[in-house]
C-alpha cells in the first residue's frame, strides 16, 4: 500500500521524535533563563529578555528557520576564524535542526514559565528568604518546583506545537517524516497516501503526549483542589 | 552530581556535535530529488548519474566523497559558507553563476526543452505561451532563463522547490508546461505511468547565456586546488573509459555533447 | 558582516506585492475561519451528542495534525484523484491561493471554535438567568446573549490566534505563492542572498506584528472596557 516507502516513514518518524524531545530539552533550558531575565531586577536582563520573546515570536517559523540554517553555519565560521581557528567547523543538520527548534520555542516557554512564576503566591518566596536562602536557593528550591505544576498547561501546549513545527524542518532537508513523506510522493505520483498517513503518524504522537502530559498534570497537582467552578 | 563535571560532560558533548572537516576527503552537495541524474530509492539511499560520475571522480583523486542532501536553491549559499565543498547535481556552467563560484570542465551537456500536453503546438515559445502558466525550479537556470525572457513576454511564472513539484501540478492541471532539462523530464515523467499523455514539445532551449555550456561541478570561487584535481579527475576518467561505463548505465545516447 | 542592502532597495516591489498577499491570505482565512468557527463552537457546546462529538472531532484532528500537512493533503494531495480534477471545484481547487485560504481557514476555524466554546461555557450564570427570566427565547438567547458576550471575552486570546495566523501564512511561499517569505525565497535564489532576504522578511513580520498588537489593544480598550481595571 504504501509501495515498500513504509519502512522510510517510520525511520523518519523516530528521527522527528528524537528531534522534537532534544529541542524541548534545549527549549526548557533557554526558557527557564528567559523567564529569570524577564522576571530579574536588572534592567537590562529585563530588556535582553523581552526582545528575545518580542523577536522570536515576532517572525513565523519557517523564517526563522530559513535564516538560522544559513546564517548560522556563516556565524560560526566568522566566529571561529576571527578566534584564529582555521579548520571549517561543520555543523551536523540535526543539530542545526535541534539549535533552531530549541531557540525558537525557548522563547514561547519562556513566557509560559514567566507567567507560572508570576502565579505563584508571594508569600513562598519571602518565607524562602525570611529563612536565610539566597535568591538562588529560593529560585531552584521554592519558585522551580511550585512552577511546574502551575505551567503544565502551558507547557503542554508549547510541546503539542513544537512537534507539528518539526514538519517545517523538512525544508532545511533534514530527513524527519515528512522529508520521507514528500520523497516518496514524489516518486510514485501519490501524494494524498503518503501525506494522510504522516498526518495519522502525528496525530499518533499528538494524542499519546496529550496523554502523558495530562497524567503529568494529574500528578503533579497531588493535594491540590481544582479550581472551584 | 558534581556540578562541574556536568558541565564538563555537557561541553565534550556539544563539541563532538561540531566535527572537524576531514582535509582527505570532500564534501560534495547533491539535490537527490532530479531523475535519472539523482535520486534516491525507495531504501532511502542515494542513486543517479551525478552520484557515480561524483563517486568514479572521488576514487580517481582518491579522496573519500562526503554527499549532502539539500534543495537546489540552497546549494551555491552552502557552497560559499563552506558546508559543502563541491556542488555535483547538474548545475549549469552559466556567466551569472560564474559571478559567484567557479567551475570545472563540463561532464555532460544537454538542452533544456518544454513539456505540455501532448498535441499541444508549441512553435515560438516567446509567442505561444503568452497568458500561459509555465513551472520550473527555483534557482535553476530554467528560472533564470524565464524569469529574463518569458517573463516580459506576458508568460506567468511559477517558482517551485524542486522539479518534481512543478510536474505534479502540471498533471493535475495547474500549469500549462515546465521547462526542464530534456533528459530529466524524460526519465522522471514522460517515461512514467504519470507523465502519459504528455509529450516534450517546442524548440530545444539552447541559449549559450543560460544553458551554452553544459553542467559541471561548483567550488567556490578561488578555490584553485579542487578545481584542478577535479578537471585532471573528469579528463582522466573520460580518458580511461569510466565515464562511458557509468553513462552507457542511464543513457542509450552520448550525454557529453561536444 | 557586510549586508548588502542596494539589491533588496530596488527589489523593493518584489517584497511589497508580497505583503499585499499576505494580508489577503490573512483576511480571507481569518473571516472565513471565523464563519466556521461560531456553528462549530455552538456544536461544541451543545448538549447532544450527535453535535458534540462531530465537532470534537474534528477540532482534535485539526489541531493535532501539522498545518505543513494539511496545506499539502489539500493542495497536492486532493490534485492526484482524477475525480475532483473533473469535478465542478476544481476551477477553485486549483488556485493555490484558494487551496492555502482553505487550509488556513479550516485551521484557525479549528482553534477559534475551541476558544469560543471555551468562552461560551464560562459565561456568567447570573446573564443567562436574566435573559431567561426575562422570557427570551432560546434563538434570542443566543443571539443577544451568549454569542456576543462570549465573542467579546475571547478577544484576548483570539488575538493571539490572529497573530499565529500571520505567521502561518508564511506557508502559502511553499505551495508557489510569493508572499513576503515567497519573496525573499525568490530573492535569496536570485541573488544567493540569503540573509538579507530572510532579515528583511523578518523585520516586516516584526513590524506588522507589531500594528496588529496595537489594534488589538484599541479593540480591547472599546469592546471590554467593562473588564479593564479601574482607573481612578
Amino acid at each position: 500500500m504504501l509501495h515498500g516507502y513504509g519502512s522510510s516513514i517510520l525511520d523518519g518518524a523516530w528521527l522527528t521524535i528524537n528531534l522534537a524531545l532534544s529541542a524541548m530539552a534545549l527549549a526548557i533550558t533557554l526558557g527557564l533563563i528567559g523567564a529569570a531575565c524577564r522576571l530579574s531586577p536588572v534592567k537590562w536582563l529585563a530588556t535582553l529578555g523581552e526582545v528575545y520573546t518580542t523577536v522570536v515570536r515576532g517572525i513565523p517559523d519557517l523564517v526563522l528557520i530559513l535564516l538560522i540554517f544559513y546564517g548560522g553555519q556563516d556565524l560560526v565560521n566568522r566566529l571561529a576564524l576571527a578566534l584564529g581557528y582555521e579548520q571549517y567547523i561543520d555543523i551536523n543538520p540535526f543539530i542545526a535542526g535541534v539549535c533552531t527548534m530549541g531557540f525558537i520555542f525557548g522563547a514561547y516557554l519562556s513566557e509560559t514559565f514567566r507567567g507560572a512564576f508570576l502565579a505563584i503566591p508571594r508569600g513562598q518566596a519571602e518565607a524562602g528568604s525570611a529563612y536565610g536562602m539566597s535568591a538562588a536557593q529560593v529560585f531552584w528550591r521554592i519558585s522551580v518546583p511550585q512552577m511546574i505544576r502551575l505551567a503544565i498547561p502551558g507547557f503542554t501546549n508549547n510541546w503539542l506545537v513544537l512537534t507539528k513545527s518539526t514538519a517545517l524542518i523538512s525544508v532545511i532537508g533534514l530527513q524527519d517524516m515528512m522529508f520521507k513523506a514528500k520523497n516518496a510522493a514524489d516518486a510514485t505520483h501519490q501524494p494524498f497516501t503518503f501525506f494522510l498517513t504522516v498526518a495519522a503518524l502525528y496525530l499518533l504522537l499528538t494524542s499519546l503526549s496529550l496523554l502523558l502530559l495530562r497524567g503529568l498534570e494529574k500528578r503533579y497537582s497531588v493535594g491540590f483542589k481544582a479550581a472551584e467552578l | 552530581m558534581n556540578k562541574t563535571g556536568l558541565l564538563g560532560a555537557l561541553a565534550l558533548c556539544a563539541c563532538s556535535a561540531l566535527t572537524h572537516a576531514d582535509p582527505g576527503s570532500l564534501r560534495i552537495g547533491i539535490e537527490a530529488a532530479y531523475p535519472p541524474f539523482s535520486y534516491r530509492t525507495p531504501q532511502g539511499e542515494i542513486a543517479g548519474f551525478d552520484y557515480d560520475i561524483g563517486n568514479a571522480l572521488c576514487a580517481q583523486m582518491q579522496v573519500k566523497c562526503q554527499w549532502v542532501v539539500q534543495e537546489f536553491d540552497g546549494m551555491i549559499p552552502s557552497l560559499k559558507v563552506r558546508k559543502i565543498d563541491a556542488v555535483l547535481s547538474s548545475m549549469s556552467i552559466t556567466d551569472d553563476r560564474l559571478k559567484s563560484v567557479d567551475f570545472s570542465d563540463k561532464y555532460y551537456h544537454t538542452p533544456g526543452k518544454f513539456a505540455m500536453k501532448a498535441g499541444s503546438q508549441l512553435q515560438d515559445p516567446f509567442v505561444d505561451l503568452k497568458g500561459r502558466r509555465v513551472g520550473v525550479q527555483r534557482a535553476s537556470t530554467y528560472d533564470r532563463f524565464a524569469t529574463e525572457q518569458l517573463e516580459s513576454k506576458g508568460v506567468e511564472v511559477v517558482r517551485y522547490a524542486s522539479q518534481n513539484e512543478a510536474f505534479l501540478d502540471l498533471v493535475s492541471g495547474r500549469l500549462d508546461a515546465t521547462l526542464a532539462d530534456i533528459v530529466n523530464t524524460e526519465e522522471s515523467f514522460i517515461k512514467t505511468p504519470a507523465g502519459q499523455g504528455f509529450a516534450l514539445v517546442g524548440p530545444d532551449i539552447n541559449d549559450p547565456h543560460y544553458f551554452g555550456r553544459g553542467a559541471g561541478i561548483a567550488v567556490r570561487k578561488g578555490d584553485t586546488a579542487n578545481l584542478a584535481r577535479l578537471n585532471a579527475a573528469i579528463a582522466a576518467i573520460r580518458a580511461n573509459g569510466t565515464y562511458q561505463q557509468v553513462q552507457s548505465k542511464y543513457f542509450p545516447f552520448d550525454i557529453y555533447g561536444q | 558582516m557586510m549586508l548588502d542592502y542596494s539589491l533588496i532597495w530596488q527589489n523593493l516591489p518584489l517584497y511589497l506585492n508580497g505583503i499585499v498577499l499576505t494580508f489577503k491570505l490573512l483576511v480571507i482565512s481569518l473571516a472565513c475561519g471565523l464563519v466556521l468557527a461560531i456553528p462549530l463552537a455552538l456544536m461544541r457546546v451543545s448538549r447532544t451528542c450527535l453535535l458534540r462529538y462531530p465537532a470534537w472531532l474534528y477540532t482534535y484532528i485539526m489541531r493535532g495534525t501539522p498545518m505543513l500537512v494539511q496545506l499539502f493533503l489539500i493542495y497536492y494531495g486532493l490534485a492526484q484523484f482524477e475525480a475532483v480534477r473533473q469535478s465542478v471545484l476544481w476551477p477553485y481547487l486549483s488556485s493555490a491561493t484558494f487551496c492555502a485560504c482553505l487550509a488556513f481557514a479550516l485551521n484557525t476555524g479549528a482553534y477559534s471554535a475551541e476558544l469560543l466554546a471555551g468562552s461560551l461555557k464560562s459565561t456568567p450564570r447570573g446573564e443567562i438567568e436574566a435573559a431567561r427570566a426575562m422570557g427570551m427565547s432560546r434563538l434570542t438567547l443566543y443571539r443577544r446573549i451568549l454569542l456576543p458576550s462570549a465573542l467579546r471575552r475571547t478577544l484576548p486570546q483570539y488575538s493571539n490566534e490572529v497573530l499565529m495566523m500571520l505567521q502561518t501564512t508564511s506557508l502559502a511561499s511553499i505551495v508557489t505563492l510569493v508572499d513576503i517569505t515567497g519573496a525573499a525565497r525568490t530573492f535569496s535564489a536570485r541573488y544567493y542572498l540569503p540573509f538579507e532576504a530572510f532579515i528583511t522578511a523578518g523585520l516586516i513580520y516584526l513590524a506588522l506584528t507589531f500594528m496588529l498588537v496595537r489594534l488589538f489593544k484599541l479593540a480591547e480598550r472599546r469592546w471590554l472596557a467593562y473588564l479593564a481595571p479601574r482607573a481612578h
